[in-house]
């Protein structure tokens, strides 16, 4: 149920007529824009496509894609994705989620669905804050941000997401920006390839509690100095020319050193996604010092989806003990007759 | 040696009773199966411990299992015992009281050293300090005497201890004059070599022990009790239930999705429906409770029948999805086998104390329907009924069971399956004219779109809904109109339940009652009438909506009785509703009425015919 050449649709197919109600200049706008664009690209029947989402500004998504869509409740989105998924193996399943929906209220399911590998496409908006309640600082926050809640500045150590979906298992994990408008779409592709839990972090902007939450890393003019694209199977190198920068093993730690030549290319990390060391390793660059900010798939390696395996069982018990008969389930065990 | 031709006794009530490790439970169910193979009526009550194993020899791990069989239609497992088999000083005295004064004790006396009376808080040896003089009392050391039966299988001295609960089972079997061969298949089936062997040698030597060492005074018979023409087996509520889920979504023709966490006491439904995999069940073990339900949501959004199970705690976990399965109008049921609550409470034992949270127990208005089944067989009945009115109104249904019925075990008259109502629920195809949130004239049921249709794209979720559209609406009076019309969508389906019936007396005093407490109000209404008390009972299926007659059946009585084991849940309920006066018969103990108990109660409060 992947490419469908006969359907021809276009991204004005998966607008909504409801309002868009993001604050203006809400990283979500892009995100919206993009997924639409490549719900199109994709090719697949509009009725197949079911997105669904927890609660937060992240999560009114549903209501602007003009797909089948649901809208449940906090942090439990994976848990609905679930039961449909293990039931309608068939449907394109977009989940959209949030830093505090995802991983807090609703860490437990989010870190259950990776372990499980349901087939879902998961993006979590993270823009390090609370927005829909107004500005408390959420579990991606960063330790000393000051908030409503947190006057004299947070003391909880952040989450790193995507270490945190490597540790539960996840077998695909990449991440994006909300204004990396090519890239998102690239890798919103490659997570739609992937058969299994898809995790795609993407860092997004939240405007009026937490401008530019990642610093200037992600901005037109810094992006070339610090971003790392990863892909698969190419040196882990970034930087414009003349300054380009890679990424070498010193013992059990990554090191920046100079890719200016092909040499000292040679040199460098060659990127592996099917190496979780590796993918652990990258996971905690955050740009700061010398080292990158690095985007792209971090992690992928294939294993069977939750829900063939779940349908897998019915087939095979269907093929040893027959369709069930209902009346003989009834007249099972010991019965007697007067 | 001369016997006398075994006595007819019309009904017997067994506890077993021992450690939580000594396998009484499967000595009691395996009674309980010769039992009704043998055509008699019966009633069970496990009753046991939360522990898995509390500390051997110890009052807290007591582990007992009550039965009553009958030559005649009974209705619980009875008040007082007959004959306690009793496997250690702690559940001989723990079992003392429910005992009839000239009762049958068979003890295990291997158990009673110093150390075991010392496990069981005695300072002296019940056997010898007068506490059962005025019972008959058989002593047969048990242990020993299994240990000596099957030490040719070459067991190890703990493993050939453990057959010992075959023996006691040997010795019941001579004593009521039973069969052994149900038994015998069942360990046949169940057990390898060389367990097999010596359980059926332990068995066998129980039987032999009691019939040549004469402890007893009689050997006993009860009849054979009359039940209309029809299959029967033995089940259990939780047994029932799952039938009762399998069967109704094979007439719906859906394919049944049970999420579920695990919980005593409703972890036995998962049990049970995890293997119905080729009849179109599918069961998923959530991460939690809350999963759990937003799972099933998850796939009655898809189109499938989600059902979720749990237990008190539980449900007061789901709440949430619970009102947004109202919200977003899918089909969902919701089974609760309620156990001894707050928090944790007693996770083994009965009680009926989560009826107000059923009803109001969420956030803003949120109306379920709620449906009681009344005793383990009648589980099957109420899953047919929820499936019905959950895909017929697109409304949640929750069934209210309690841990009594579904541990306890009745026999079941299979039902013809022609005889089952055609349940297929009517999905939306036609985009013409479509909107998420248009209504049926009849039910106001709002059509199931299923992802996967073409045209019928729409979005669904917590915010409140514009009627018909279903887009977000903060509308003030459209957010009234919609909480009424999801109030209303219960109440239509009150024209859609039968008319209650009534038992016993039209006027004077009426017990009414709701799940559970069936047996024991039927049986003292029955037992009050026969003493010429003016009485009826009438028991409540549909908790939400309650029947339309039911206002005009209350008026009729100059009093009403409400016997539940709560702290007056449904008085409050009715008195809510009705303005009435409900006098309130209240027992939270974790245990069901006994059949004395509620008789007291019309005693006090009847008048004589």
């Amino acid at each position: 149920m992947t490419n469908n050449p006969q359907v021809q649709l276009k991204k004005k197919d998966f607008m909504t007529d409801q309002l868009v109600r993001w604050c203006p200049g809400c990283g979500d706008y892009a995100i919206l824009s993009q997924v639409q664009t490549v719900m199109a690209e994709l090719g697949k029947p509009k009725e197949q496509y079911v997105v669904i989402a927890g609660i937060g500004c992240s999560s009114r998504f549903p209501y602007y894609t003009d797909t089948y869509g649901f809208h449940t409740i906090h942090g439990r989105a994976p848990a609905f994705v679930s039961g449909l998924k293990a039931t309608r193996p068939d449907l394109s399943v977009w989940m959209v989620t949030g830093d505090g929906d995802g991983l807090s209220i609703g860490g437990n399911h989010l870190i259950h669905i990776w372990r499980r590998n349901i087939d879902v496409n998961i993006m979590l908006f993270n823009n390090r804050v609370y927005g829909l309640t107004k500005g408390q600082y959420s579990p991606t926050s960063q330790q000393g941000m000051r908030t409503k809640s947190s006057p004299m500045g947070s003391i909880d150590a952040p989450f790193n997401p995507i270490l945190l979906a490597l540790g539960a298992g996840s077998a695909w994990v990449a991440r994006s920006v909300d204004v990396f408008t090519k890239h998102l779409r690239s890798v919103l592709h490659a997570a739609d390839a992937n058969r299994g839990a898809s995790f795609v972090e993407i860092y997004q902007n939240c405007v009026i509690f937490n401008d530019k939450p990642f610093g200037d890393i992600t901005d037109k003019q810094h992006r070339g100095e610090k971003v790392l694209y990863l892909e698969n199977g190419e040196p882990l190198v970034w930087g414009k020319d003349g300054n380009r920068h890679g990424l070498k093993l010193n013992g059990f730690e990554l090191e920046v050193v100079d890719a200016n030549t092909d040499e000292e290319i040679a040199a460098c990390v060659v990127h592996d996604t099917g190496n979780l060391i590796l993918a652990q390793l990258l996971a905690q660059l955050d740009g700061s010092g010398a080292f990158p900010l690095p985007v792209g798939v971090f992690y992928n390696k294939p294993r069977p989806t939750y829900d063939s395996q779940f349908n897998a069982q019915v087939a095979e018990s269907r093929k040893k003990l027959g369709q069930g008969d209902i009346e003989k389930l009834m007249n099972a065990g010991d019965t007697w007759t007067v | 040696m001369n016997r006398l031709a075994p006595e007819n006794v019309e009904q017997v009530v067994i506890r077993f009773a021992g450690d939580s490790g000594d396998g009484m439970q499967l000595l009691g169910n395996q009674f309980t199966k010769t039992a009704a193979l043998a055509g008699n009526d019966i009633a069970t009550l496990p009753d046991f411990p939360a522990e898995i194993r509390a500390p051997a020899g110890t009052r807290e791990g007591v582990s007992g299992f009550q039965l009553q069989f009958a030559g005649h239609d009974i209705f619980t497992p009875g008040d007082a015992t007959d004959v306690l088999v009793a496997m250690n000083p702690a559940a001989l005295v723990t079992n003392l009281l429910t005992l009839k004064r000239n009762g049958l004790i068979v003890v295990n006396t291997d158990k009673f050293r110093k150390g075991d009376l010392v496990k069981a808080r005695l300072d002296a040896n019940p056997l010898e300090d007068g506490t059962i003089d005025q019972f008959r009392v058989v002593q047969a050391p048990i242990g020993n005497l299994t240990k000596t039966a099957v030490q040719v299988h070459g067991l190890n001295t703990k493993e050939a201890e453990r057959c010992k609960n075959f023996f006691a089972l040997g010795m019941m079997y001579w004593l009521y004059s039973r069969d052994m061969d149900v038994t015998e298949n069942w360990i046949e089936g169940k057990f390898k070599s060389p367990y097999k062997e010596a359980n059926l040698t332990a068995l066998h030597a129980g039987h032999a022990y009691a019939e040549t060492v004469e402890l007893f005074q009689n050997q006993y018979e009860v009849p054979v009790a009359e039940f209309p023409a029809g299959n029967y087996r033995n089940i259990t509520g939780n047994a029932s239930l799952a039938i009762g889920l399998a069967v109704a979504a094979n007439k719906a023709e859906l394919t049944l999705f049970y999420g579920s966490y695990p919980i005593t006491p409703a972890s036995d439904i998962l049990h049970s429906l995890a293997p119905f995999k080729n009849y179109g069940v599918v069961t998923y073990q959530a991460e939690d409770e809350i999963a759990a339900i937003c799972s099933a949501i998850g796939a009655s959004f898809g189109g499938a029948l989600g059902v979720t199970g749990t237990s008190g705690p539980g449900l007061a976990l789901k709440g949430e999805a619970l009102g947004l399965a109202t919200i977003v109008e899918l089909p969902l049921i919701v089974v609760n086998v309620q156990r001894g609550g707050p928090s944790t409470g007693l996770p083994t034992k009965t009680e009926q104390s989560d009826l107000l949270m059923t009803m109001y127990g969420r956030n803003g208005e949120s109306p379920c329907i709620v449906l009681a089944p009344c005793k383990p067989s009648d589980c099957f009945d109420v899953a047919i009924e929820a499936v019905r009115l959950t895909t017929k109104y697109m409304v949640p249904v929750i069934i209210l069971s309690d841990g009594y019925i579904a541990n306890g075990a009745e026999p079941w008259p299979i039902p013809d399956i022609a005889s089952l109502p055609d349940l297929r629920p009517e999905f939306r195809t036609d985009p013409e004219g479509f909107l998420p949130y248009m209504r049926d004239d009849e039910t106001l049921a709002r059509p199931w779109a299923v992802p996967g249709t073409p045209g019928l794209e729409h979005r669904v979720g917590g915010l409140e809904k514009q009627d018909g559209t279903g887009n977000v609406s903060y509308d003030p009076k459209n957010h009234q109109y919609m909480c009424e019309i999801r109030a209303e969508k219960v109440m239509r389906a009150q024209k859609d339940i039968p008319a209650s019936e009534v038992y016993g007396d039209d006027d004077g005093l009426l017990v009414l009652a709701w799940g559970s407490t069936y047996g024991a109000a039927h049986a003292a209404v029955e037992k009050s009438r026969a003493e010429g008390a003016k009485v009826g009972h009438l028991h409540l299926r549909y908790l939400n909506p309650l029947p339309a007659d039911l206002g005009e059946i209350l008026a009729r009585y100059d009093k009403v009785l409400c016997p539940e084991m709560n702290l007056g849940q449904l008085s409050k309920m009715i008195r809510a509703e009705f303005l009435i006066d409900v006098i309130g018969l209240n027992k939270v103990q974790g245990q069901p009425f006994l059949t004395r108990e509620i008789a007291e109660g019309i005693r006090e409060h009847s008048e004589a015919r």
